[in-house]
Parts: C-alpha cells; structure tokens; sequence
C-alpha cells in the first residue's frame, strides 16, 4: 500500500490506484483520479454511474459488473464506454474509491 | 409429517443433493425435483462433440434415472417462486407448497442479449458449443471448414466452465493440425479479460500455451454486437474483429422465472446466496446450490459438488433447528484439455489461487497442478463413469475431499496465494 495525497488530502492506495478505504473518498478526491484518467471534468451522467457504483458496493460488498451495471444503472452500455473509456466498471470504481470490481472468476 | 423439499432442477445439483437427501434423513423428507425436461447432459462432454471425440448420444441420459426410486420427479416448467408463501407456481396451473426450497436451475443461455447472434447466419457462420444442439451443429460447420479465421468469443462473465473457451482453442488446433490445415486457418480467442483466466498464476500460464500453439489472442474486448455480413465483432469501444467461423460463449444469466420471483435473484438471475451456508440471502428455507448461486467462485461441475456437502448438511441443519455450517470454501478443481492426449489439472478456492503444485496429494500427486500431462487427460476421461455412478447417486469420491484447505498439499511459493 502506498499513501497518495489526492486534492489536499492523504488517502491510502493500492499499486493500481484504488483507494483501500472507501471511507477516505469525497467529490474532489473523485474529479482528480477523473482528471488523471482522462476525464477533464466529470458531469452528471459520469456522476451517476460512480454514485450508483458507490452505493452498490457499499450496501453489498461488491460493486456491478458492466452488464449489470446496464440493466440497473439507467445508463446504457454504450453510453458507459462512451463516459468511461476502456473499462466502464473499473474506472467508474476507481473514480468513485472502491476496490477494483473482482473480475468474475 | 414428512418435510416437504422441493429441488428446482434435476441437472448435477439437484440430483446430487435429493440422493443425498434421501438416503440421509429417509422418510422424514418427502423429495420432489421438479425439471422442464428430462435430458440429464454432462456437460463436460460438450466440449468434445464438435471434434468427434465423443457422441451426442454418449452424454445424455434420463434425468428421472438417477434419482433414487423414493424421489418424486415432476416435468414442468416454473412460473415463479413465492418466497412470502412457501409456494411455486408451475407453468402447468398448479402450485406446490414446500418447507425448504433447493435451487439448483443452472445458468442460461441468453444469445438474445447480444445484438446480431440470432438471425440467418446463427447455425451457419455462428455457433456455439455451449448446448448439445449448439456442439453438434458446430462439428458439421467444423468438417467443413477448411481455411480461414476462427474466432473464439467469451462475451461476458460469469460463463459455466470459464476454461471450456481455452480448452477448445487448445483442441481445434490440435484437429487442424492432424487435418493438415493449421497454416490456412488463422485461431483467434477474444476475451474481455486482460488475460487468459481469471487467476494471475494460472492466467499466465495459459497465455503461454495459447501463444506456444499459436492462438492469437485479443484481451479487453467487450463484444457489444455481431454483424453477420459481412462477418464481423464490435467492441463496445469501437474495435473490430473479422471472422470467417464464429464461436461464440452467450452470455449467461439465470432462467426466467427467476425474474417473475419477487426478491429472490440479482439483475442478471443469480440467487444471493451466503457463500459458506448457501443459503439464500432471500428466505432462511431457501438454499442454492451450483450455477444458479451468485457466489464468487467458478461456475462448474467440480464446485457443485463440493457444495453438495454443505447444502446437504445446512438442510439437515435447519430441519433441526441447528445453527448451519460454513463449511463451503469456493473449492474448484478443473481439467483443462490441451490437445494431444494431454491436460491440465488446476485447483482453488475462494481465498487461494491456482498454483503449481500435486493433488490430490502433495507431493505423491500422482497428477500435476498448472502442468500438462498424460495422466490428466486420462484422469479427466475417467471422470465420466464416476459422474453417473458415484457423484450423482451421492457417494463420496475416494481421494477427493471437497474442502480445499484440508489438502495441503501446496508447495510454499513466493508472492501468491492472495485472490485478485
């Protein structure tokens, strides 16, 4: 674990870059790693993927696969990419500080 | 009176778990497995019908015979499960009561999810060996297929048999090379995953053996649809792979009348489940065992095995009103076929990776973790005779526990051991 200082504050990460305390996360600490990851300025949509990621991995331990994600989330698939390049999921859980989504196994 | 236990399902968990059942706890259970068809396929055998290497007619046997004579077997389709009642609505009208709740219903196909597999080409330039009529149909498209790109395409996980895609890589090369064909065809495997498998150790590995055979492999592609003509993937992301033969893994996700049951599965119609007890986080008289289970380790034979143990055991348990075992570990242990007359053999659980090693014994083996041999095509063939004759009816297996840790059979090795 290496200790990041992200917007003014000091929040514990892992060699990837989640964070490890889903506890230490707030809007600004989001934008940056948003920023970071090539997200200039994260809009609304954006903030209701991460939001709905945020609370589904709190209530349930896990956070959603893309295709669950789909069905729930009221963003399609498409858009996901489209807002998040490359690994809707992942990056959306990065943004919003919880694990990296476990891969299915 | 009898306990009334109604299994919904009469493939490798449901099966399993009513034998068990019956020969346990006798007359105070009354048993009924309810299936919507009475075709028991073993499914590890799918793999092997488009190559020739085993018949449609060798792998299918009649569910109702592997029950034991006391089990009533139903043929129906379910409408919905009532957990706030205690009931199940069959397709036919009628509605039967139950004390405990077993599901054991599998995961499905769901080829209608990704865009442009069913159509004209579905059957022709597009397969599947997922299902017996899928393998069969593949192996006539195979026979005819003498040059060109073979795609292989996991669309999403969770999959049944996340190595099934590999291992059928590993056998189409071997096929077009006996057929003298391997340098006019072009064997492409596109995954979502950044690798191979799930698992880093075991995941590098076979990345290797896929590049050793000359696989190309296409990582991080999120199919988000297929374009017949002219014959083409697309990413979600806007990348693009031809194909001149597709084989395609659907996605999965629980039957229908998951859905129709009100609390009972997740978005895709997997059962919460508790992933030690198994049972359903829904109602305390539910419990899951198999492909239907939303737990995360793989969706495969091995694992429903083991998990028949503790879903037996948790059943007993809550009849008594005892506190349930935990007992379950995630243990998987899958054969992975690599051409040639050869396999490999890997071996984990929920909190231990697949790593070198021996099993069932460490260091007397006989057969090889993560390495490919001989004996484990062999161990892998032998299996199918154990699956009617012991697993099925309830037996133990001699030499195969189903908790993973009570092995220890692993060798120390540096820097693993820790799920991702």
């Amino acid at each position: 674990m290496t200790t990041v200082t992200l917007a003014g504050s000091t929040v514990e990460v892992d060699p990837e870059g989640f964070l490890v305390d889903a506890q230490q996360w707030n809007r600004q600490i989001a934008q940056e790693i948003a920023r970071a990851n090539g997200i200039e300025q994260l809009g609304d949509r954006h903030w209701q993927v991460v939001n709905f990621m945020r609370e589904a991995y709190l209530e349930t331990g896990s956070a959603p696969s893309i295709r669950s994600l789909g069905k729930t989330s009221g963003v399609p698939i498409k858009e996901l990419y489209e807002l998040f390049p490359k690994g809707p999921a992942k990056l959306a859980s990065k943004i919003g500080g919880i694990p990296k989504p476990r891969g299915c196994i | 009176m009898a306990h009334r236990i109604l299994i919904l399902g009469g493939g490798t968990g449901g099966t399993l778990v009513a034998n068990r059942l019956d020969r346990l706890l006798g007359d105070a259970v009354a048993i009924t497995v309810i299936d919507r068809d009475d075709s028991h396929v073993y499914q590890p055998g799918l793999l092997f019908v488009p190559f020739g290497l085993a018949e449609p007619s060798e792998i299918v046997r009649p569910r109702h015979a592997q029950l034991r004579e006391s089990i009533d077997f139903r043929l129906a389709g379910v409408d919905r499960v009532d957990i706030a009642h205690n009931t199940v609505d069959l397709l036919d009208g009628s509605t039967i009561p139950y004390d405990v709740l077993v599901i054991a219903t599998g995961a499905s196909l769901q080829l209608e999810e990704t865009e442009g597999l069913l159509g004209p080409e579905w059957g022709r330039s597009i397969h599947t060996f997922y299902s017996l009529q899928g393998a069969s149909a593949l192996r006539s498209a195979l026979e005819g297929f003498r040059e060109g790109r073979l795609v292989v395409n996991l669309i999403d996980m969770p999959i049944k048999c996340p190595v099934a895609p590999l291992e059928f890589c590993f056998l189409a090369d071997w096929q077009l090379r006996q057929r003298g064909l391997r340098d006019d065809v072009e064997l492409t495997f596109v995954t979502p995953l950044d690798g191979a498998f799930t698992k880093p150790v075991a995941s590098a590995r076979l990345d290797s053996l896929l590049v050793e055979k000359g696989v190309r492999v296409e990582s991080e592609f999120a199919t988000g649809r297929v374009d017949a003509a002219p014959r083409r993937l697309h990413s979600w992301d806007e990348r693009e792979i031809e194909y001149d033969l597709l084989v395609t893994i659907p996605v999965h996700g629980g039957p229908e009348y998951i859905a129709r049951s009100e609390g009972l599965g997740d978005a895709l119609g997997f059962i919460p489940a508790d992933r030690h007890t198994l049972q359903s986080k829904a109602a305390e008289n539910v419990f899951v065992i198999g492909d239907a289970a939303d737990v995360p380790t793989s969706k495969a034979g091995s694992v429903t095995h083991f998990e028949g143990e503790t879903v037996v055991e948790n059943i007993q348990r809550f009849l008594e009103d005892d506190e349930l075992t935990g007992s379950f570990d995630g243990h998987a242990n899958c054969f992975i076929e690599t051409g040639f007359h050869r396999a490999l053999l890997i071996d984990f659980d929920y909190e231990t990776e697949p790593l070198p090693g021996r099993y069932p014994e460490r260091h007397l083996g006989p057969l090889p973790l993560l390495a490919e041999s001989r004996l484990n095509h062999l161990a892998k063939l032998a299996f199918q005779p154990l699956y009617w004759h012991v697993l099925l009816p309830g037996h133990e297996i001699p030499g195969v526990s189903s908790q993973f840790h009570s092995l220890a059979r692993r060798p120390a090795m540096q820097g693993s051991g820790r799920p991702q």
